[in-house]
């Protein structure tokens, strides 16, 4: 064996992408395929809908200010994606991302509306929420063994009314929604009114400008990338990122040799939690968004970033990538023609998008399989040349 | 029923990719013979008995029974063929009877799907005594001991007709008496006209009881003899390529001060409810090696966790050169000079997943040299890893970055025995460190013990191998059912005696283990 002389085709970074763009390819096929089955007139045009996305504005400065809506819901999406990928480097399924996600948002717009506290201390926040949420589940699996599927599973619900709950002091008397975070509510008097608070927006760092002055474009984004460089650093070239994996590959090892397994996996899960919850953050400090304190379904940015993980390879770089497309995708199906098709079907056709990417450590395998098949033969090929080669 | 042969393996070629595990290998077994399949762990053995029970297709070579072409697909068939398997594993349900175990799978049962046990039971009784194969029908297999459960598992191939009999190393869990049963047995079998298939890479016993004896070395298919022409140095060469020193050279040990001291110490074990290691007391010292022996599942795993740290003392007192270590956390232990080659290298010893140089500094990640501000030191964990490799010539396909999965089992070893004896301890535990090696690993690991007794350490070894507790040790402790139950020394014991304290049959009087 040479070191240099691995095939393209074996490395693990060629076969990730080549995995996931044929994931895609058949999420695309399948979605059209159903979209024929619904009604044929519009399926060619839907599908590419989806796919086109803000390119089906004709006007450049339209499409560039629809990107940033995009990329603004990347953000939250890639670090509930890194929420994901952390906690299964360590050996853990964090599926509570999205209820880790949802305590984000409800300290976040809690801080900033019902305290009036500028981004940091709202962003540090939602960290700490999510985290106190992962830790929880990690405290379960650690010292009493309780499965972290399960207690996120549960959390997930927990949380989500709690913070029902919590945001109900901030609603808008007239609708199920929450003030804009760029009021502060505050009682003079008896008399509840409000005061304009706009620290409470994530600065836009002058990238307002880059987006056709899209206001929701700003820190959120380079922040999310720098946290995915950060946790690929903290992965592979750290001395606790060393023991998370060692504790995630062979907790037996990991006690053997004296690491601490029980705490790493708080930790981690905490960590896992933390980036969740600033997820949260970087969606509902640029406003785009309210919370609808009667909401029964726990929102899907956290589930999806379960996809986003898978699809970007389990890699915290490949994840920037896979975060944009799935949010590329999501965003896409609300182009679908609504006269043709019903307004469910854009989350009916991301989602199974987003589940055919569930699929790429399928299809590494198989090509794995294949790479090998193709070497076994070679290998009798040689063979039945004949040895005269000493 | 021409044929002299009962299945015959003829010409068997299987590739993988990157290795040839089988090359052109020819096995014929006789009817009514003991045959012997000798060789070392990765010589293909595993790979041509999966062959043989259809868990593998050969790309070359035809399989015969009774000189009839047959083609084998999976287990069924190879059931159908008559063909059983006494697995190194028993695989026999704990909480069933004897009688459950055997006739599961193949009950007797009348027309409305109720069991027909007391026919079950007249044959398995009718065939336990024409085979001299004692065992209690009405006995749950948690119950027995090792031996019965083995009986068991021939009585299952017998209540199924089976006529070739394939034992996969069936004395590795037994006692010497057991083993001498065992051999009485096989005999028995072949003189009652069944074909036995023996493999194992015991060479005196192969010689007691196998009439021919097929060697393989490498996937090549290296002989076939007659046991009674050969000596052990002819197959033990055959088998490994070269002349293997059988006997490890050493000389007599100096014992110096008490590096460990064991003081009543109390396990509780996971897998009931009665204490695993009951009120234990021994020392060692420096520059002996001190052996635990007996028979598997006697405590000696709990004995070592407990001085390891990895399961916490019920009571008593643990001192290692004077510091009490009793509740000391492991990293603790680690860092005050216990050194520990675990029973288990793939639960305990290694993460299969990391790279060598990972897996290397397992025991040192946090020290200076290896990390700074709590970032990893690449090129000090690359260059020291590469001078361990070099000096404790651990061979792998890509050097450092090598997945640990991909090794061998011996160089997996050599990487932990380098890993923890360059710690440079004061007490080296070591248990079954040769455990599923093949001889010339073996020679290799015991030249590595003794001479870090030789270098003043104080050496702890758990063996269930009776030879090289005999071998290699200075002082033997012998456990049973959780306590030491007698001190011996090697020079002076037998391996019948030893088997006599093994089995609990013997035990000494005064309070073992303690000197002075």
């Amino acid at each position: 064996m040479e070191k240099k002389g691995t095939p393209l085709l074996r490395k693990p970074g060629v076969q990730t992408l080549i995995a996931s763009l044929l994931c895609i390819v058949l999420g695309l096929f399948i979605g059209y395929i159903a979209l024929l089955i619904i009604n044929p007139a519009g399926a060619g045009e839907a599908i590419l809908a989806i796919v086109k996305n803000f390119w089906t504005y004709s006007k450049q400065a339209t499409q560039i200010k629809n990107l940033g809506n995009t990329l603004v819901k990347t953000a939250p999406l890639l670090m509930c994606s890194l929420s994901v990928l952390f906690a299964y480097k360590v050996g853990l399924f964090n599926i509570g991302a999205a209820g880790q996600y949802v305590a984000g948002a409800g300290a976040s717009i809690y801080c900033a509306v019902a305290l009036g506290w500028g981004w940091l201390p709202c962003m540090l926040m939602a960290v700490v929420s999510g985290a106190v949420i992962g830790a929880i589940s990690g405290a379960l699996k650690a010292y009493r063994n309780v499965n972290e599927v399960i207690s996120c599973i549960m959390l997930n619900w927990i949380t989500l009314y709690l913070v029902n709950t919590l945001l109900s002091a901030v609603k808008e008397p007239t609708s199920n929604y929450t003030y804009a975070i760029t009021k502060h509510l505050v009682t003079v008097d008896g008399v509840v009114t409000t005061e304009a608070n706009p620290g409470a927006v994530l600065p836009s760092l002058g990238l307002e400008n880059l987006f056709s002055n899209n206001k929701y474009v700003g820190l959120a984004i380079p922040l999310a990338i720098v946290l995915a460089i950060a946790v690929w650093v903290l992965l592979n070239k750290t001395r606790l990122g060393y023991e998370l994996r060692a504790t995630g590959l062979n907790k037996n090892a990991a006690k053997y040799c004296g690491m601490r397994d029980r705490q790493n996996i708080v930790l981690t899960m905490a960590i896992s939690g933390g980036l969740a919850g600033i997820g949260a953050s970087m969606l509902y400090l640029t406003s785009i968004q309210q919370w609808s304190v009667t909401q029964s379904s726990v929102p899907g940015m956290g589930f999806n970033g379960i996809a986003a993980a898978f699809l970007g390879g389990l890699n915290p770089i490949g994840a920037i990538f896979s975060s944009f497309f799935i949010q590329h995708i999501t965003d896409g199906g609300s182009y679908l023609d609504m006269r043709v098709y019903s307004a469910e079907i854009s989350d009916f056709i991301s989602s199974l998008i987003i589940y055919l990417c569930g699929f790429v450590l399928f299809f590494k395998t198989t090509l794995n399989r294949r790479l090998d098949k193709r070497e076994e033969k070679k290998i009798q090929a040689d063979h039945s040349k004949g040895g005269q080669a000493s | 029923m021409g044929s002299e042969y009962a299945i015959e393996m003829l010409g068997i070629t299987k590739r993988f990719p990157g290795i040839i595990a089988n090359d052109n290998i020819t096995l014929q077994l006789r009817k009514g013979e003991i045959h012997a399949l000798l060789g070392e762990n990765g010589a293909g053995k595993s790979t041509l008995m999966s062959v043989l029970f259809g868990l593998y297709q050969p790309e070359e070579g035809t399989i015969k029974k009774d000189g009839q072409v047959v083609k084998i697909n999976d287990p069924n068939d190879a059931n159908a063929l008559g063909i059983g398997m006494v697995h190194q594993h028993f695989k026999l349900v704990e909480c069933f009877t004897v009688l459950d175990n055997i006739i599961l799978g193949v009950e007797p049962t009348s027309k409305l799907g109720l069991l027909k046990k007391d026919e079950a039971r007249k044959r398995v009784v009718e065939l336990s005594e024409r085979y001299g194969l004692q065992v209690d029908p009405d006995a749950k297999i948690s119950d027995i001991t090792v031996g019965m459960q083995q009986r068991t598992e021939i009585l299952k191939m017998l209540y199924r007709d089976n006529e070739i009999l394939i034992f996969d190393e069936p004395t590795a869990v037994l006692t010497p008496q057991e083993i001498d049963e065992l051999m009485q047995i096989m005999r028995n079998l072949r003189d009652e006209g069944k074909s036995i298939l023996f493999i194992s890479h015991k060479l005196a016993e192969i010689m007691a009881v196998a009439d021919r004896c097929s060697v393989l070395r490498k996937g090549k298919y290296i002989g076939t003899v007659n046991t009674a022409d050969v000596t052990m140095e002819d197959l033990s060469a055959m088998m490994v390529g070269r002349n293997v020193n059988f006997h490890v050279e050493k000389t007599a040990s100096h014992p110096g001060d008490v590096i460990l001291h064991v003081e009543n110490m109390t396990v509780a074990s996971r897998a009931h409810h009665n204490n695993a290691v009951k009120n234990v007391s021994f020392d060692v010292h420096a520059g002996e090696i001190v052996c635990i022996a007996g028979i598997d599942g006697n405590g000696q795993t709990e004995l070592v966790y407990g001085i390891t740290g990895l399961e916490p003392l019920v009571s008593g007192k643990l001192v290692l050169e004077g510091k009490d270590i009793t509740k000391a956390p492991i990293r603790d232990r680690n860092t005050s000079g216990m050194s520990h080659i675990p029973e288990d290298r793939h639960k305990h010893g290694l993460v299969l997943d990391f790279t060598l140089e990972d897996d290397i500094v397992l025991q040192r990640y946090f020290e200076k040299d290896f990390n700074k501000a709590g970032f990893l030191r690449r090129s000090n964990i690359r260059s020291y890893s590469e001078q361990l490799i070099d000096q404790y010539d651990i061979r792998s396909g890509q050097g450092p970055v090598t997945k640990a999965r991909s090794m061998s089992g011996g160089n997996q070893q050599k990487a932990i025995i380098a890993r923890e004896i360059d710690k440079d301890p004061s007490l080296l535990v070591a248990v079954q460190p040769t455990r599923g090696l093949d001889v010339g690993a073996i020679e290799y690991i015991h030249k590595q013990i003794v001479a870090q007794r030789d270098a003043g350490k104080g050496v702890l070894l758990v063996s269930l191998e009776m030879d090289e507790v005999l071998d290699v040790s200075d002082r033997i402790l012998v456990m049973y059912e959780g306590e030491i139950v007698g001190e011996l020394d090697p020079k002076k014991t037998t391996p019948e005696e030893m088997g006599l304290y093994m089995a609990g049959a013997k035990r000494d009087t005064k309070p073992a283990g303690k000197e002075g």
